[in-house]
C-alpha cells in the first residue's frame, strides 16, 4: 500500500518538526495551562459541581486542548500551501490523500503528548484519576478519535482559507463558542434554554462527560457511544470534503 | 581549472564510472569539493556548446502543446499556446510579469487543469493521465518549495521516498545531488541557514532526485545573485547533457540567450515569437546604435538630431540618458552619428553600434520593455 508510507513519511516529518521547534509544543500548551489555573482558581470557587471542581475540570481541559490543537492541522496545511510545499507534494507521483493523513495523524501523535502533559499539570493542581487502568485507554482513545475528528474540520478550513492567519482566525471563531458552550468548564443545567440545548447535543459535551465517567470510575453509558457516533459522523462528512477541496487546489 | 582533474573526471567517464561515483572518489582522495565541481561543470561545457545538429533531422518531442487555453474568469491567462520541445534541450518561456507563464508551467506540470486544448509530456496526456505525467516531470516553482526547518539532506530523502526509491536509493541519490549541487557542507543543516541560492539549488535537487525526464523550472534564477544564477545555469546545462528535457521561464533576456536552444515570448497569454535567439534578434533587423549622455537634458536634441539615420525611431530613456535606435548601415553609421551629435553640441558619455539583444527583440515584438 503505497499510501501507508507515503502517510508515514510525512508523519515523520511532521514529528522532526516538532522535535526540532520544540516552541510549537509549548506554546500550544501554554493557553490550557492558564485555562486550568484560572477556572481552578478563579471561577472555580463559584461552580457547583456534583464532584470536586478540579477532577471536574481536568477532563474537560484535556478536550479542549485536543480541540485547540486540532485547529494546527489546519494552521498546518495553510502553512504548507503558502510556502508551494503542497504544490510540490502535487507535482509528485503520490497520493493525494497520504498529505492529509499525514498531517491529521501527526496531529493525532502530537495529542498523545500533550494529554499526558496535561495530566500531569493537573496532578500538581490537585486532580485524581480514580478509574480503572482499561478506563484511563478508554478516554485517552475517546480523545484522540476526537482531535483526530476535529483535524479534518480544520484541514477542511486550512484548504480552503490557504493563507496561515486567516486559517487561524477562521479556526477559532467557531472553536471557541463550541467550547463555552459545552460542558468543558461548568455543568449545562446553568445554561439557559436555548444554550442548554445545543451544549447538551453537542460532541464536545458527550466526549467531555464520557472522558469525566472514565477519570471517576462510572461505568461506560450513552455519552460514550453518542461520542462515538458523533466522531463517526464528523469523519465520514469532512474526510471526502477536504479530500475533495484538496483536488480542487490550483 | 586544474587539467589534472578534468582528465581524471574524462579517464574515469570514459570506463564507465557515473559522475556520483567520481565525485564521491575524488573528495575521498582529499580535493576540495568546490574545485570538484568546477571540474565537472567545465568538462561537460565542451559538448553543450556545440548541440548535436543531427537530431533535428529527427524530432522526438518530449513536450507538445497544441491550443492551450486557461481562463481566470473573463481573462485568458492562457490564450492558445502551442509549441514542441524535443528530447534533450532547453525551451525558454520568455515574457513580463503576468504574461501567462506561471499558469503555462501549472497546466504542464499537472497542478492545474487547461480549460481546453492539448499537452502531452512524454506521450501521456496532462488532462486525462496526470499521474502517469507525475511519474516523469520534475517541477521547480516559483517559490523554493522545501522545508526549512529539516536539514537539505532530509528534505531530498523526504521527496525521494515519496517519488518511490527504497530508503537505500533516496539516500544514496540524495548524498549525490547534495555534492553534485556543492550543497555537501550544508547536508546536515537546516535549510533556514541558507543562502537563497543555495535553497534554489536544493529545491532543483528535489525537483530532479527521481530522474524525471522533463524538468519545468519557473523563474529559477528570480532573486539569486549573480554568482548563484552562474551556478544554476550550469546545472541545468549538465542536466540537459544528460538528455533531461527542459521548459525553463524567465523575464530576464540574457538568461533565454544563454540557455536556450529554443525561446518562445509571451506576453498577455499569447505567443508572439518563437524561435532561436538569432533568429528573434534577426527579427529586428540591422544593429543598435546606442548613445549614453553625460547630460540627461540633451536627450530629445541628440534623438533628434540622429533620427534621419535610422530605420526606426530612436527610443529614449530618458533617466539614465540612454538613447537606443535600430540603424544599417554598419560602422559608417557611427561615423555619421558622432559627426551630427559634434554639430548639434551634444556631450557624449559613450556611443556603440551592437548587435541586437533579446531586450530589442522584446521591445520591437511588444512595444514595451520587459519586466
Amino acid at each position: 500500500m503505497k499510501i501507508i508510507s507515503e502517510t508515514l513519511i510525512l508523519v515523520k516529518r511532521s514529528l522532526i518538526r516538532y522535535t526540532r521547534v520544540p516552541q510549537l509544543l509549548v506554546f500550544s500548551t501554554i493557553q490550557p495551562v492558564m485555562f486550568v489555573i484560572l477556572f481552578a482558581y478563579v471561577f472555580g470557587g463559584a461552580i457547583k459541581t456534583s464532584i470536586n471542581y478540579v477532577d471536574y475540570l481536568l477532563p474537560g481541559i484535556l478536550v479542549q486542548t485536543t480541540l485547540f490543537g486540532a485547529m494546527m492541522t489546519g494552521i498546518g496545511l495553510a502553512d504548507d500551501i503558502s510556502h508551494g510545499m503542497i504544490d510540490r507534494f502535487r507535482s509528485l507521483p503520490m497520493s493525494r490523500g497520504a498529505v492529509l493523513a499525514g498531517r491529521t495523524i501527526s496531529d493525532l501523535l502530537r495529542n498523545v503528548f500533550v494529554i499526558f502533559l496535561m495530566v500531569g499539570v493537573g496532578y500538581i493542581i490537585g486532580y485524581r484519576f480514580e478509574g480503572t487502568f482499561m478506563g484511563a485507554l478508554g478516554a485517552l482513545f475517546l480523545m484522540l478519535l476526537f482531535g483526530f475528528a476535529f483535524s479534518w474540520i480544520s484541514a477542511l478550513i486550512g484548504i480552503a482559507v490557504k493563507d496561515v492567519e486567516t486559517a487561524q482566525s477562521a479556526g477559532f471563531i467557531w472553536v471557541f463558542p463550541l467550547a463555552f458552550i459545552s460542558s468543558i468548564f461548568v455543568p449545562v443545567e446553568g445554561m439557559p434554554k436555548i444554550f442548554r440545548l445545543f451544549a447538551e447535543n453537542s460532541p464536545i459535551t458527550y466526549t467531555v462527560d464520557a472522558v469525566r465517567r472514565f477519570s471517576v470510575n462510572q461505568p461506560v453509558d450513552y455519552t460514550f457511544w453518542a461520542s462515538i457516533i458523533w466522531l463517526a459522523a464528523i469523519l465520514i462528512t469532512f474526510i471526502p470534503l477536504a479530500v475533495r477541496q484538496f483536488r480542487k487546489i490550483s | 581549472m586544474n587539467s589534472d582533474l578534468i582528465q581524471y573526471i574524462q579517464e574515469a567517464k570514459v570506463s564507465g564510472m557515473s559522475d556520483g561515483e567520481i565525485q564521491a572518489e575524488l573528495l575521498s582522495v582529499g580535493w576540495n569539493h568546490g574545485d570538484v565541481r568546477h571540474a565537472f561543470l567545465d568538462n561537460i561545457s565542451p559538448e553543450l556548446e556545440n548541440p548535436p545538429i543531427e537530431q533535428s533531422e529527427k524530432i522526438e518531442a518530449v513536450v507538445s502543446v497544441r491550443g492551450l487555453i486557461k481562463h481566470y474568469g473573463s481573462v485568458r491567462a492562457v490564450d492558445g499556446i502551442d509549441f514542441e520541445i524535443p528530447k534533450g534541450s532547453i525551451l525558454a518561456l520568455l515574457g513580463p510579469n503576468g504574461a501567462g507563464k506561471t499558469t503555462l508551467v501549472r497546466m504542464l506540470g499537472t497542478l492545474i487543469t487547461p480549460d481546453s486544448g492539448q499537452a502531452l509530456i512524454g506521450g501521456h496526456d496532462v488532462i486525462k493521465s496526470p499521474d502517469d505525467v507525475r511519474k516523469i516531470i520534475g517541477l521547480t516553482g516559483q517559490f523554493s518549495a522545501v522545508d526549512m526547518v529539516l536539514t537539505g539532506r532530509e528534505n531530498l530523502v523526504m521527496i525521494g521516498r515519496l517519488c518511490h526509491l527504497s530508503k537505500l536509493e533516496a539516500e544514496n541519490r540524495a548524498r549525490e545531488l547534495l555534492i553534485r549541487f556543492g550543497l555537501s557542507d550544508a547536508a546536515d543543516r537546516q535549510v533556514k541557514t541558507y543562502s537563497g541560492g543555495m535553497m534554489r539549488r536544493l529545491d532543483v535537487a528535489a525537483s530532479i532526485i527521481a530522474h524525471p525526464e522533463v524538468l519545468f523550472l519557473d523563474e529559477p534564477t528570480t532573486g539569486l545573485d549573480p554568482h548563484g544564477r552562474i551556478e544554476l545555469w550550469h546545472i541545468i546545462k549538465e542536466l540537459v547533457a544528460k538528455d533531461v528535457t527542459v521548459l525553463l521561464t524567465t523575464q530576464y533576456l540574457d538568461e533565454a540567450d544563454h540557455l536556450a536552444d529554443q525561446i518562445v515570448v509571451i506576453d498577455k497569454g499569447k505567443i508572439i515569437a518563437k524561435g532561436t535567439s538569432q533568429e528573434l534578434k534577426a527579427q529586428v533587423g540591422g544593429d543598435v546604435l546606442e548613445l549614453h549622455l553625460t547630460d540627461h537634458s540633451q536627450a530629445h536634441r541628440a534623438a533628434a538630431a540622429i533620427e534621419a539615420l535610422g530605420i526606426e525611431k530612436p527610443r529614449i530613456e530618458e533617466l539614465e540618458a540612454h538613447i537606443f535606435m535600430p540603424v544599417r548601415g554598419g560602422a559608417s553609421v557611427l561615423a555619421d552619428a558622432i559627426r551630427r551629435l559634434d554639430q548639434a553640441r551634444i556631450d557624449l558619455a559613450d556611443i556603440v553600434l551592437r548587435r541586437p539583444t533579446l531586450d530589442d527583440v522584446f521591445l520591437k515584438l511588444t512595444g514595451h520593455v520587459a519586466g
